[in-house]
């Protein structure tokens, strides 16, 4: 057992605060208010860095088998959450291979991972996206009506996607991909939906609407719609038959949340962590120090309320260190992914509105960003999974449910 | 590196424990808890698990290297999933072995250590709790005051485990002079050491302890141990937290088999949202409060004081535990709330952790 950060969890902790403090910090509020407006300056500036520190900016771990231990999930998490404590909108417009890439990495062929990962970060900033969501559906991902028709060498996708997280730059504003979620055959469920790699520039894909949010604003979040687009035969991720016996497939897919939810538990961790730190400041500032043993009866409202909530994130954040050890080691991890995912998702959400509260008119101040971290942890709860769907996966996982038994 | 993992020697202690705490332990925890009495051959048996000799060094008649409190943590969990108060019952002695360890001369080791490595179970007690409303070990109102070549105790205790049975306690009193905490070694049958009635508490019914009182008693200069006995009141309460996520382990998980097996509305409960969800919840606060506990522990193992962490985890957990054990009661619904099942004596149990201080050791 170890709970200290190796010399590169250190290291990468070290660096990114540096970013977060110096080059987040100083824009996050002018991308809070001027929503749909591009932060250039700090995308190029993003850009150039993950150009020469590819391996830092991996989404998700390797998960090796056997031989030696790999943390890069648990890196990544470290990284995420300091970058998020500088500001969780501007980190999730960074340029980078996003989810999307996410979804190469665990479905695609070494031919397409080359094809769209490789070169990724040659060139001006490009950015990566996932869209699952349509209109009709949000948890509920096997009710995909988008739909995938093949025509000779091509695919035809049409449909609408909304609520995909940098659709606008990773299609209009840079020559990056968006990986969709299209069903070959609305009738036959689950085993006919497939992920389609769509590039920038493919005729009849078009954003159509960017959303207004509550927080994450300088994040983008696209609807795309798809009138008769086509892609060449080989943007498929994974097979294109369509396999009913068993479910292997989409569980490929679903497989990628155990990647990802550790990494929007982490950005949400960052978030709470920048408003404790806040908190702690003032109270500091104002000559209250938390008197952690102090005892029950004599310990002041305010006292109990810094302790709650560093108590709370701190839970949070070892419970998604673990989902990320186990990611690591290659052990299958979706129930921890989600514990993570469902405890960070409401920790973060309580601790910064307990900042909020604490801090009272300056607290609710626009004037400090205390105000805006509330609202963009509120997302942590909800997307990569709700609250609910994380509650009814491990609900499945400790009951030994299939999702027919419990749903 | 960030290795949140149990290694093998640890996980191979863990399994050994909680077998014998389903196996033997659970099975005869509601009678103890009716009763109030815990059957001597399981106690017998517990102790040949060689769990307290384990943490004592073979330099003083036990076999172990001495203890970590991260291998104390499994343990004290493992055993209270059975049942909290047979847990606290045999592992007693380390009431007496830690503190002697920790700070004890090399002659008080010597001396004291062997007598707990027997072939028998030998009971331990400390006495830190005081019966008030406002009682915390920052306040406490027993004190200890020098006196020529003896030390003089004065004050009242409660919650003292065992103390009819022990050998020896460790009272736990304020120096009148220097105001600092310390830890006393007062042998059984010391003048001015009364043991009051057998105590009557919400849970831990089946674990005998008692208020005890203490007037103008007298123990020698060299019964003090150490200086500072602040540092192994914290160590109490990564212990006592280990417990608690134990008795909440053992509450998810009952209350699992019930909601599995109970039917209503044409299927099982346990496929309801409603209590699906509640045991999810119940399973997701479990990990967060062992992991919280285990990074106290691992903390205290490095020899950090810990402080920050071990009230952050102590809060946490019993906060955590009354609400997981409380789940546990409203899966069971009516049933829930008969003795017939352990959800309520979990409930019952679990309340103690924000109050107990010095019940256990690691």
């Amino acid at each position: 057992m170890d709970f200290s950060l190796s010399e590169a969890a250190k290291k990468r902790k070290e660096t990114m605060r540096f970013v977060a403090e110096y080059v987040m910090r100083p824009i996050s509020r002018q991308y809070d208010e001027a929503e749909h407006e591009n932060p250039m300056e700090f995308f190029n500036t993003m850009w150039e860095a993950s150009r020469g520190n590819r391996e830092a900016t991996k989404i998700s771990g390797d998960g090796k088998k056997g031989g030696e231990a790999s943390e890069n999930t648990l890196l990544a998490c470290i990284q995420i959450e300091e970058l998020a404590w500088g500001d969780a909108g501007l980190y999730l417009s960074i340029p980078n291979p996003g989810l999307g890439g996410a979804a190469i990495n665990a479905a695609g062929t070494p031919e397409q991972r080359d094809r769209f990962l490789k070169t990724f970060y040659d060139g001006k900033p490009r950015w990566g996206a996932m869209a699952i969501t349509e209109p009709h559906f949000g948890s509920d991902s096997k009710q995909v009506s988008m739909t995938a028709r093949r025509d000779g060498d091509e695919w035809v996708l049409n449909g609408t996607k909304i609520f995909c997280t940098s659709g606008h730059r990773a299609l209009e504003m840079s020559d990056g991909f968006v990986v969709v979620w299209a069903t070959l055959d609305r009738t036959k469920g689950r085993p006919a939906i497939k992920s389609f790699v769509v590039s920038a520039g493919t005729p009849g894909v078009k954003v159509t609407k960017l959303e207004h949010k509550m927080g994450i604003r300088a994040s983008d979040t696209a609807e795309i719609t798809f009138e008769d687009a086509r892609l060449p035969a080989d943007s498929i991720l994974g097979t294109p038959e369509i396999v009913t016996k068993g479910t292997a497939g989409f569980k490929g897919v679903m497989a990628t949340f155990d990647a990802t939810r550790p990494i929007v538990a982490a950005s949400g961790i960052g978030v709470a962590q920048a408003a404790l730190d806040v908190v702690k400041q003032t109270l500091k500032d104002s000559g209250i120090e938390i008197r952690y043993e102090a005892p029950a009866h004599e310990m002041t409202v305010l006292e109990r309320a810094v302790m709650w909530m560093e108590s709370q994130l701190q839970a949070a954040r070892l419970l998604t260190y673990r989902a990320c050890n186990m990611m690591d080691r290659g052990e299958r991890n979706s129930r921890e992914a989600s514990m993570c995912k469902a405890k960070a998702g409401l920790a973060v959400t309580r601790i910064t509105q307990k900042a909020v509260e604490l801090l009272g008119p300056i607290g609710y101040s626009r004037k400090l960003l205390l105000e805006k971290w509330m609202r963009d942890a509120k997302i942590t709860d909800i997307y990569e999974g709700t609250q609910q769907i994380n509650q009814m996966i491990v609900a499945r996982s400790i009951l030994g449910y299939s999702s027919a038994e419990l749903n | 590196m960030i290795d949140l993992r149990l290694d093998e020697e640890q996980q191979l202690i863990r399994e050994t424990v909680h077998s014998f705490a389903m196996e033997k332990i659970r099975p005869v925890a509601h009678e103890a808890d009716e009763s109030g009495a815990i059957p001597g051959t399981l106690v017998a048996q517990a102790w040949e698990l060689g769990l307290v000799q384990g943490s004592v060094p073979e330099q003083y008649g036990g076999y172990g290297q001495g203890s970590s409190a991260i291998t104390g943590t499994v343990i004290a969990e493992a055993m209270a999933e059975g049942d909290l108060a047979v847990a606290m019952h045999v592992l007693s002695p380390r009431l007496v072995i830690d503190p002697v360890l920790s700070l004890g001369s090399e002659a008080q080791k010597k001396d004291i250590l062997p007598r707990y490595c027997g072939e028998r179970f030998v009971a331990g007690a400390a006495a830190v709790c005081e019966p008030r409303w406002d009682f915390s070990p920052a306040k406490m109102q027993t004190t200890a005051r020098r006196d020529g070549s003896s030390w003089v105790l004065e004050g009242k205790k409660c919650l003292v485990p065992l103390a009819d049975d022990a050998p020896f306690i460790v009272v736990y009193a304020r120096d009148a002079q220097d105001k600092m905490i310390g830890a006393f070694l007062v042998p059984a049958g010391t003048p001015g050491l009364q043991i009051g009635e057998r105590e009557k508490n919400l849970g831990l019914r089946a674990l005998a302890t008692f208020e005890i009182t203490l007037e103008d008693c007298r123990v020698p200069a060299d019964a003090r141990l150490g200086d500072d006995a602040t540092p192994l009141l914290r160590r109490a309460r990564v212990a006592q937290s280990a417990m608690a996520v134990g008795v909440a382990k053992a509450s998810l998980d009952y209350a699992v088999g019930y909601a599995k097996e109970r039917e209503a509305f044409g299927v099982k409960i346990a496929q309801k949202q409603a209590i699906a969800f509640m045991l999810a919840d119940m399973a997701i606060e479990i990990d967060a409060m062992r992991l919280l506990n285990w990074e106290a522990a691992w903390n205290l193992d490095q020899g950090n004081d810990s402080v920050r962490e071990i009230a952050l985890a102590r809060q946490y957990v019993a906060d955590g535990v009354m609400q997981v054990t409380d789940h546990g009661i409203q899966v069971l619904g009516g049933h829930g709330f008969i003795r017939d099942h352990p959800v309520e004596l979990f409930a019952r149990n679990g309340r103690g952790f924000a109050a107990f201080e010095g019940l256990a050791s690691v």
